[in-house]
């Protein structure tokens, strides 16, 4: 990809990571907040994807970005069904609410 | 500026657009879908960074697996119309302030930084390369990496199952 400089790609990530992190920052809702951790681990996922391109052995960076992709999958169905036990134990899923472990 | 650089720059735009809809819209719903949107420019920023066999696990597991539990999870609780319920956000200043020490600095490191880049960027697939290091000096990550994929889904349906009593 010839005209496009390493710094802009690590640019794209910056602006994921921070509105990933604003979103995990600000959301109540336990959904949004697993939604800002997507965004986050994306953000990590492209800077490793762009700098195993730009240093020409692409091939270590690409296989850590489909372990971040892997866990991201692990991490994503624990974290839903944690939410879906949260919600029916308090009939929410807003962090805020959950102040105790049991009902 | 070549066509395909130009196309770079409208993906990244198009994925920033869409993670800024994640962070900012006031509708849970409206957020998983621009999750998706977001995804998919994350996906072709890897084509344009010669990441075939990622952008293709990016497709498959994210947009496929991950964005459709969310999706699920979203529609099974239950209020989500209800702006004030779904998707309600606190403490604004406080996070643009830490966000934007955060952004600050890290553009600070990508700016003073000089990357080495190498000379010759290739752009052959990399797949066979990616089979290789699994089943060679990456092996037993793997292998870990599958046995943590098992205990997940154990665990995920012992947490979201209904208890029965009696």
């Amino acid at each position: 990809m010839p005209g496009v400089p390493l710094e802009h790609v690590l640019f794209v990530g910056l602006v994921l990571f921070a509105l990933g992190l604003y979103t995990v920052l600000t959301r109540r809702n336990a959904i949004g907040i697993l939604m800002g951790i997507e965004l986050l681990l994306n953000a990590a996922n492209i800077d490793y994807v762009a700098f195993a391109r730009y240093s020409g052995t692409p091939t270590d960076g690409q296989i850590f970005a489909i372990f971040v992709i892997m866990l991201a999958a692990a991490e994503a169905a624990v974290g839903l069904a944690i939410v879906l036990g949260i919600y029916r134990n308090f009939e929410s899923i807003d962090v805020d609410a959950t102040h105790s472990l049991r009902h | 500026m070549s066509s395909s650089a130009a196309l770079f720059y409208v993906f990244a735009a198009f994925t920033i657009v869409c993670a800024a809809g994640v962070a900012f819209s006031r509708n849970i719903v409206h957020s998983a879908f621009a999750l998706l949107g977001a995804l998919f420019g994350v996906a072709a920023i890897y084509v344009f960074l010669a990441a075939d066999f990622v952008a293709g696990a990016q497709f498959l597991i994210y947009i496929g697996g991950i964005l459709v539990l969310i999706l699920f999870a979203v529609m099974l609780t239950h209020r989500i119309a209800d702006v004030a319920v779904s998707n309600r956000a606190a403490g604004r200043p406080a996070a643009l302030a830490v966000v934007g020490a955060a952004a600050w600095i890290l553009g600070r490191a990508i700016v003073a930084t000089r990357w080495p880049v190498a000379a010759a960027l290739s752009d052959a697939p990399t797949t066979h390369a990616i089979g290789d290091g699994f089943l060679g000096p990456y092996v037993l990550p793997f292998e870990l990496a599958s046995f943590v994929l098992l205990a997940v889904l154990v665990g995920a349906i012992v947490v979201s199952r209904k208890e029965l009593r009696g």
